[in-house]
């Protein structure tokens, strides 16, 4: 098993250490249009569903599990804000997780944003972004969907990071608090459901009005990844000479 | 008494949209008084769907810059073009643009919206930022206006930024993405529109 997992950061490292490749080459083009379409199929049949339902819960149940999944994600944005050198994006999250977990009954509510604490969410793979590591290609890969080389890596990389999955997924004891594999699986798959509920009307439109839904996943994939290192809403300029 | 109502709004409805160019020449104005006219046209429960289309299609022609979108979106081939295909990509695709867009506001136009500021980036262009409220099954969205400005009397929208993520750039890299399965051959891009205003 350990075996399987250096493997896979193996060759992940590999493909990322390619410099030429940028993120709008594909590593395996076919494979990941065919894992794309299973999940579709399995977005259809369970996520989109599951969704809609979550979608007719009352505001407040709604607006709990989004911030109770927020806070929790807060302890992977520490460790991150910290590599990334941003020290005061790591005192706000912090200060944030802190509140909302005590003051906010577990992260139920968000009393920190009303003190004008929003924490920003990092990853590894946003921190190997900022140390000028470029996505390398990109693929998709089953459920978790689009990603690229250094994002992969980064999504390993999280769970070693994250103390929370230190906790649960990793079943090991950190400050007195102990969880388990189904209580990781539990949040990441009630974050799922709380951001595609978000994004109803944008999914069902995308779909409707696309000709090539995978690219289109795949540009909006890159272009918020991009944003998220930059850490920027700006999209870059690029219209070139039809500004003449 | 109905149809009289109907007809009072057709009438306000073709009055509206042959003046769809009198919008301000500000570009925050212009997008503030786009949007509400589009919202309130497209929530007016006594319009068909075929006078909401319209009006969109009127709405689009006269304030997007569809022309510039379409040679934006084709990328790189729009140098190397042969002019005949060119000209048969750029009325399609104002078609499908048409299509796309009238389904697209009618996805949106039950929310709020808001323009919060504007920000002038260059002689041509302008950034115009706005927000659609929380509703629902949808969060608060922000949405950027890039206006093209170069005739100052004529603001024009070139892109709508949603969150941060162009919806030009990724019309452009779903088209490159089929151009590039198909050896860039133009005819194929223009058969996939097709297919899709036949849909």
């Amino acid at each position: 098993m350990k075996f399987k997992k250096y493997i896979i950061i193996f060759s992940s490292i590999l493909l990322l250490t390619s410099t030429e490749i940028r993120a709008s080459d594909e590593c395996f083009e076919g494979t990941s249009r065919a894992i794309f379409k299973f999940n579709m199929a399995l977005d259809n049949a369970i996520i989109e569903p599951i969704a809609k339902g979550y979608n007719k819960l009352p505001e407040q149940i709604k607006n709990g599990t989004s911030n109770f999944t927020s806070n929790i994600a807060t302890l992977l944005s520490i460790p991150n804000l910290l590599a990334q050198g941003n020290m005061k994006g790591a005192g706000d999250a912090t200060a944030s997780f802190l509140i909302n977990t005590t003051i906010g009954i577990i992260g139920l509510a968000n009393p920190a944003e009303k003190l004008g604490l929003k924490a920003q969410k990092e990853d590894v793979g946003q921190t190997l972004g900022a140390y000028g590591v470029g996505p390398g290609c990109y693929f998709v890969l089953p459920v978790l969907g689009p990603t690229t080389a250094r994002d992969s890596v980064g999504i390993i990389a999280d769970t070693f990071v994250d103390p929370f999955a230190h906790v649960t997924w990793r079943e090991k004891e950190l400050f007195g608090a102990s969880g388990n594999q189904l209580d990781y699986l539990s949040v990441k798959g009630a974050t799922a459901v709380d951001f595609r509920a978000d994004n109803e009307v944008n999914f069902d439109s995308l779909e409707k009005n696309s000709i090539d839904l995978y690219a289109s996943y795949k540009s909006l994939y890159l272009q918020n990844r991009e944003n998220k290192i930059n850490n920027s809403s700006e999209s870059e300029n690029d219209w070139g000479n039809l500004d003449n | 008494m109905k149809k009289a109502f109907s007809i009072i709004v057709l009438f306000l409805l073709i009055f509206q949209s042959s003046f769809a160019s009198t919008y301000s020449s500000d570009p925050q104005t212009f997008v503030k008084e786009m949007v509400n006219d589009a919202i309130n046209t497209l929530s007016n429960k006594n319009l068909t769907n075929e006078e909401k289309a319209n009006f969109v299609e009127n709405l689009a022609i006269d304030n997007v810059d569809i022309n510039a979108l379409g040679l934006y979106t084709l990328g790189e081939l729009r140098k190397s073009a042969d002019k005949g295909n060119l000209e048969k990509y750029q009325r399609t695709f104002e078609k499908y643009f048409l299509k796309s867009l009238t389904s697209r506001l009618t996805d949106y136009s039950s929310n709020k919206f808001e323009v919060i500021s504007s920000e002038k980036k260059s002689s041509n262009y302008t950034i115009v930022k706005s927000k659609i409220a929380k509703s629902e099954n949808q969060p608060e969205i922000k949405i950027d206006w890039r206006i093209y400005t170069k005739n100052p009397e004529k603001p024009l929208i070139r892109d709508l930024i949603v969150e941060g993520l162009s919806l030009a750039r990724t019309q452009k890299e779903e088209f490159a993405s089929i151009l590039s399965s198909n050896n860039n051959d133009i005819n194929i891009l223009i058969t996939k529109l097709e297919e899709f205003l036949n849909n």
